[in-house]
């Protein structure tokens, strides 16, 4: 019943942006995001297509695959457009009924808010689609690392997160059983009214929360049993290290944001 | 008195690139008055195959049928005919709830909408039969009991229910030897006493010589054999072996006397029979 809820997105594969270094990914996906805000004239957006294009060729996700992650904001993405051509402000009115008042400028600035939100989701879903969530935990605790001195607990944090992730599928796998096997005890979770079916879900969220508790005493005893205490001089199996790719692609973005940087306020600012 | 499966087939996540057709068209009837035990490797479409049996999932292609009701459907008849069979899961104790025993072995009960008198009639009734001491345990709570208890406990939840068929994936998994013992005998209660045609998927060729009058082997979502156990292990063990599957220590040190040279009949199925043969052999000589 559950099964249909994927978490993380990870779309194996083995080209050149699965390889990339995690930090690298994470940090060129912000640069590029800066570059987006940068934007703001037809050519900005025209390279920034032609970049989020090339990017998924690189990566060699399917275009359908990356075009959908946009889906769950589909609404507000066309919220947006509308309330900016339908209110929009402007000199040049194009159409005006009642309060309804459409301006070139209006139109202009949706779909270019529109966009700006499709460009950012889907930049930001080629890095959750190459990079596997623990890969990608482990990227976040090392570029967390030097934070550490102000007091952020950047091996935790990771930590946390790498069990939250590790636990997920599992617990969903435990709710999926608890609720087969209530329902196949006459239990009913669909009829009565709000109280009464908040009520029915007791039988779920009790045995749920039990096993969740079971779960983390046994693991936190696993892991003391093996010795672990925190981050401190804790070595890993996966080093973390940057290679000849990972630098093309810190070049890919310097050059990105130096080109929106130019478009926006450099020489090139009036095409 | 059956259950029927005709031409079942299951498909997980149905029109998405994540489909996976788990059963290929199934076709058995399961009757009542038989023990079945369900075997197969992990993956092999055993659990897919009993939630198809109690209704929790329907055929995407083909019918379930018990004694002649479709289980799909939300009509009063499917419903009724899906309350027939209850489901023991594996590790049935991590679903208890209630505060006290009492309470959860009357859950299903009350959902089906008894009044408190008959409630609590079935609640001893169920009780009895797993073999806990209602007037000791029916106020305790649930989370305070031995593991084998635990386990009795939720047993006796869908015993309460009084289904006419029981379906129990694993019921020994997780438990010592006593507690083993003890869940089977009650098993087999039902079985005999009460009637209750029961289907058991277990991974343990042992349990489903001992106590299975029929035994069902699925592999790769189908049917890959069918027969009675002690049939099936003296006929067709070097199959079973051939997928991969484990057969009853007992044949296997029948095989290795024979392969010593050791003359065993084919028709020994258990210990004291093989020890027979032996003695009588060694008396011989």
């Amino acid at each position: 019943m559950l099964g249909d809820i994927t978490l993380g997105q990870y779309y194996p594969g083995n080209s050149f942006i699965h390889g990339l270094d995690p930090r690298t990914k994470i940090i060129v996906t912000l640069l590029s995001i800066v570059a987006v805000f940068l934007a703001q004239s037809v050519a900005a957006y025209a390279i920034l297509w032609a970049m989020v294009f090339f990017v998924i060729a690189v990566s060699r996700l399917p275009f359908l695959l990356v075009l959908r992650s946009v889906k769950p904001l589909l609404f507000i993405i066309v919220l947006t457009l509308a309330m900016h051509v339908l209110i929009g402000q402007g000199e040049t009115v194009l159409y005006q009924w009642k309060f309804i008042r459409v301006t070139e400028e209006g139109v202009a600035m949706g779909v270019k808010m529109s966009m700006r939100l499709m460009l950012l989701l889907m930049f930001s879903s080629v890095l959750t689609f190459t990079t596997s969530p623990i890969v990608l935990t482990d990227g976040i605790e090392s570029l967390l690392r030097p934070f550490r001195r102000v007091g952020v607990p950047a091996h935790e944090l990771a930590m946390m997160m790498t069990i939250a992730l590790r636990f997920i599928p599992t617990l969903l796998e435990e709710t999926d059983r608890i609720i087969k096997a209530q329902t196949s005890r006459g239990a009913d979770f669909q009829s009565g009214s709000l109280l009464q079916r908040a009520k029915n879900m007791l039988p779920i969220l009790i045995p749920l929360f039990i096993s969740a508790f079971r779960r983390a005493d046994e693991l936190a005893v696993a892991m003391e049993a093996r010795c672990y205490h925190g981050g401190e001089g804790r070595t890993r199996m996966h080093q973390l290290a940057y290679r000849r790719g990972d630098v093309a692609a810190f070049g890919f973005a310097v050059v990105l944001l130096a080109l929106l940087a130019l478009l926006r306020w450099g020489p090139l600012a009036r095409l | 008195m059956s259950m029927e499966l005709e031409h079942v087939s299951f498909t997980y996540s149905k029109g998405t690139p994540y489909e996976k057709e788990v059963l290929h068209d199934i076709s058995l009837t399961i009757e009542k008055s038989d023990f079945t035990a369900i075997i197969g490797h992990t993956g092999s479409g055993k659990s897919t195959l009993i939630q198809n049996l109690n209704g929790l999932l329907h055929p995407t292609a083909g019918r379930a049928l018990i004694e002649g009701t479709d289980l799909a459907g939300k009509s009063p008849e499917a419903r009724a005919a899906r309350s027939k069979v209850g489901m023991v899961f594996q590790y049935p104790e991590h679903q208890l709830f209630a505060e006290t025993v009492y309470e959860d072995v009357a859950f299903g009960p009350r959902n089906l909408g008894l009044g408190e008198d008959e409630v609590e009639r079935r609640v001893r009734e169920a009780m009895a039969f797993v073999g806990l001491d209602y007037e000791a345990l029916a106020r305790r709570s649930p989370f305070n009991l031995s593991g084998g208890q635990m386990r009795r406990v939720a047993i006796a939840g869908v015993v309460s229910m009084q289904p006419e068929y029981l379906i129990l994936d694993e019921p020994s998994a997780g438990l010592d030897p006593g507690a083993r013992r003890d869940v089977f005998r009650e098993i087999l209660e039902l079985y005999r006493k009460r009637k209750m045609g029961m289907i058991m998927v277990t991974h343990s060729m042992e349990d489903a010589l001992q106590f299975a009058t029929r035994l069902i082997v699925l592999n790769d979502g189908r049917v890959f054999l069918d027969g009675k156990p002690a049939d099936l292990f003296r006929e067709r063990r070097q199959e079973l072996i051939r997928v991969g599957m484990d057969i009853p220590e007992i044949y296997k040190l029948a095989d290795a006397l024979r392969a010593a040279g050791i003359d065993i009949p084919e028709t020994i199925t258990d210990r004291a029979a093989l020890v027979k043969v032996l003695r009588r052999r060694k008396g011989g000589k």
